[in-house]
């Protein structure tokens, strides 16, 4: 035993084990959080089964079993429950019944033991809608301006046929109000803060006034006409419904307006349900949410943690480089530098959440407010840039992020060797030239390492983007068609503040969870993506640069 | 002692020396040094030298390890001026100005005396971009002259043939003996006045410093060479004169056939012989 503790073995085993453990719970993570996360787009079977309680009462339950849990018969009895069977553990379902505009639930908890007459019938419909959520229940006839003109067999073709008509009405309704509306809504506002601007400064002759007025009236009057388009195609939208039939027999009236997709899980074969999964999945990544966040796409969060995450490397990489390029090779090193060096060092460790405050206190209040005073007066008393944006959030992380960019170049700075400065400044170079000729390009690779870091951290950051310009819902991307195109202003929408949000915000939480997941992946691979693309450059820099290895 | 004998198998003759005993009073000077002390914090490194260095000559510095003739070598381009202990009093004059004087740029000066390291200190870039560093400082963009350039100092540098057909290539692909000529190719492509060899060869094999010191037979013809040196039979064979140091005082300086076979001083001649070093 002894030997065995000589030789070294039981310190290779805990290393080993420590290794394990490490990659087992990196793993096991991502494999719940894949799981579930892709497993929620899978459209399952739906049941159509009678529920019959102990007192005899029936009921019909129509719904795709979410999730099944096992609980001590105690727990179900205290609920006022009476079972005439013997067993200790109780089986329940968890039923996403929808139809919450008929029932007011979404779901319905039901124990197993109950249960009886499952079917699977092919002709069950489930319908996506805009608001509402899911619908679950039967075709009866389709519609057209209240006449019936299908019902039965027929019903099913005439509803698909005519869903497609107004799903691409319904696209080119959300294009004319995002698209141009949008737009002419964009330059209104400018001409409204152009007149202010001309007004505060005492310029607004009867000549400019008449010319904004003139644009405005352009303006108008092309919004004017794509009202008139809207509201034919709101009629034309609006042509369609059909009359479905709930589980409890009631028959509703579902204007195909409201829908954004049908289909029919139990006569879905494989194939099909792998073409609605990845359409789904489509949906998720590049559509917008819906129903506060709780259906839909993510599109927008995803491009708001990007972008956010671009400006604040944009942000910090050179003021990063500049201040370790300052310490490591211009300041005389002594104890204040030393000082400097541990205060930048123990910035790292303040929690983020400090530095939320410090950008809501400082960046936006303070610059933000004056910047309005002096370049936006014509918008005051609402703030354009003294209120949450995506500048501030970017500015604030990068301040977050600072220290571990330059700990990493004062590190890549400090490897350079001596020789390779001498050789440089024996050739009649500065110091300034031998810097930016030889020694920041060497240290490039540092600097890359110390952003990939940063963007590490950066990206998963959420408190302190509660602060300073998350939303839950941005009405508009911080990056669109209309001058000056990047928006710096704007609020923004962010995958981690979405995670929580949905999590723990939403009104649905049960029906939201799943995306929880989904989401998270999804910020899971955004990060990678950002880390593998700097770790690429990085390397390229390394090839280009190899010398730091043989120093 | 005969110093004709000492060396790893190069005759003496063959590298065509004159043989004539020169006399450095006759010499014209590039640098004068004079009364020249530097302190690194408390302690002196150099102790009240005063010389001259001639125009188109060798001179080496020989001397055991730690007696400051890197010091001083590094003295003529003002790169002790990194070291941020270091204090130097005294002068040196090179063209009759001295180069601790105020009104020094130091970038320019050491665009006048080029420097060669121990080790071999290519720059991270391909070979052409090597050679060419110094001139781009200088702000050449010319296309035409960079490639004259190039080609003339690698030429210069017994280099031109070995890697005319890989000027793009990195310059950490060669070997260290052609890593050490180009960086004396790198040095010579600024036309330099004088040029500071600080133990060229230490970290070469037996055929590079060969080809090092042929190399600096040839130099000699254009440039003023200080070359520091461990090794006495390299100084032997390469320098017209030798200053023989101990402890950061200047014990010898005399031209090399005399410093070698008559020395002057009994340190000069314990220290030739091997009684330490």
């Amino acid at each position: 035993m002894n030997n065995w503790f000589k030789s070294g073995q039981p310190w290779i085993w805990l290393n080993a084990g420590a290794v394990s453990i490490s990659l087992i719970m990196v793993f096991g993570l991502i494999l719940l959080i894949g799981v579930r996360g892709l497993s929620y787009f899978w459209p399952s079977n739906v049941i159509d089964a009678r529920y019959v309680l102990p007192s005899g009462e029936t009921t019909r339950l129509v719904g795709e079993i979410d999730s099944v849990e096992s609980i001590p018969r105690v727990q179900a009895e205290s609920s006022g429950y009476e079972f005439d069977f013997e067993s200790e553990k109780l089986t329940r379902y968890l039923i996403k019944t929808g139809n919450r505009d008929v029932t007011g639930a979404d779901f319905q908890v039901v124990f197993a033991d109950f249960v009886q007459d499952i079917k699977y019938p092919e002709n069950l419909l489930v319908i996506e809608r805009h608001e509402w959520g899911n619908f679950y229940g039967f075709l009866r006839q389709v519609k057209e301006n209240g006449q019936v003109v299908a019902e039965g067999e027929n019903a099913r073709q005439e509803l698909e046929a005519r869903l497609d008509r107004a799903t691409e009405l319904h696209d080119r309704i959300m294009d004319i109000q995002k698209g141009e509306i949008g737009s002419i809504n964009y330059q209104l506002e400018r001409l409204r803060l152009e007149e202010r601007a001309l007004e505060l400064d005492d310029e607004l002759t009867p000549q400019r006034q008449q010319e904004l007025a003139s644009q405005r009236e352009a303006l108008n009057a092309e919004y004017e006409t794509l009202r008139e388009t809207m509201n034919e195609l709101y009629g034309k939208i609006r042509r369609d419904s059909i009359v479905a039939e709930t589980m409890s027999g009631r028959q509703i009236d579902i204007p195909m307006a409201k829908m954004v997709r049908i289909y029919y899980p139990n006569s879905m074969g494989v194939p099909g349900k792998i073409g609605f999964y990845f359409a789904k999945v489509w949906e998720f990544v590049s559509g917008e949410p819906r129903e506060a966040n709780t259906e839909g796409g993510i599109f927008p969060a995803i491009f708001g943690t990007v972008m956010m995450v671009l400006i604040m490397s944009v942000l910090v990489t050179p003021f990063g480089v500049i201040a370790a390029i300052y310490l490591r090779e211009y300041a005389k090193q002594g104890l204040i530098i030393r000082t400097i060096r541990v205060a930048v060092n123990n910035l790292a460790g303040v929690p983020s959440i400090v530095y939320g405050v410090f950008g809501l206190g400082f960046f936006v209040y303070f610059l933000g407010g004056n910047i309005d005073q002096l370049f936006f007066p014509e918008a005051l008393p609402a703030p354009t840039f003294g209120t949450p944006g995506i500048l501030w959030s970017s500015l604030t992380l990068a301040l977050l992020t600072l220290p571990v960019v330059i700990v990493s170049t004062e590190e890549g700075l400090s490897r350079i060797p001596r020789s390779i400065r001498e050789g440089s400044l024996a050739l009649g170079a500065t110091k300034a030239e031998t810097l930016w000729r030889t020694v920041i390009p060497m240290a490039s690779p540092a600097m890359m390492t110390g952003l990939i870091l940063a963007v590490a951290r950066a990206a998963g950051e959420v408190a302190p983007l509660m602060l300073v310009g998350v939303v839950k819902l941005a009405p508009s991307l911080p990056l669109d068609g209309n001058f000056p195109y990047l928006h710096m202003e704007r609020k923004f929408m962010h995958l981690g503040f979405h995670i929580y949000d949905v999590g723990f915000q939403s009104p649905n939480v049960e029906a939201a969870r799943p995306l929880v997941y989904a989401t998270s992946l999804l910020l899971i691979v955004v990060i990678i993506a950002l880390n593998l693309s700097a770790i690429y450059i990085r390397n390229r820099l390394r090839e280009k640069y190899q010398a730091l290895e043989g120093g | 002692m005969n110093t004709k004998n000492m060396t790893h198998g190069i005759n003496l003759e063959n590298l065509d020396r004159s043989q004539e005993a020169s006399h450095i009073e006759d010499e014209r000077l590039a640098i004068r040094v004079e009364n020249l002390n530097l302190h690194y914090g408390p302690t002196q490194a150099l102790f009240n030298i005063s010389m001259g260095i001639p125009e188109h000559k060798v001179t080496a510095f020989i001397g055991p390890s730690g007696c400051g003739k890197s010091t001083l070598l590094r003295c003529f381009n003002r790169m002790n001026d990194l070291v941020d202990s270091c204090r130097v009093s005294g002068k040196i004059t090179l063209d009759g100005e001295n180069i601790y004087s105020k009104k020094i740029n130091v970038a320019e000066l050491r665009r006048k005396i080029g420097m060669v390291f121990q080790k071999p200190n290519p720059f991270p870039k391909s070979i052409y971009e090597n050679v060419a560093y110094g001139l781009r400082i200088q702000g050449v963009k010319d296309k035409r002259r960079l490639d004259e350039s190039v080609e003339k100092a690698l030429k210069g540098a017994a280099l031109w043939d070995e890697v005319k057909d890989r000027l793009q290539e990195n310059a950490l692909g060669l070997s260290g003996g052609q890593q050490q000529r180009l960086v004396i190719a790198r040095a010579i492509a600024i036309e330099p006045e004088v040029l500071l060899l600080d133990e060229p060869a230490s970290a070469l094999d037996p055929i590079s410093t060969l080809k090092i010191e042929e190399l600096i037979y040839e130099l000699k013809k254009q440039y003023t060479i200080v070359i520091v040196t461990h090794n006495m039979q390299q100084a032997a064979r390469v320098s017209d004169y030798t200053a023989f140091l101990y402890l950061g005082e200047v014990v010898e300086f005399q031209d090399t056939n005399t410093l070698f076979t008559n020395p002057g001083e009994k340190k000069t001649e314990d220290y030739i012989t091997g009684r330490y070093g």
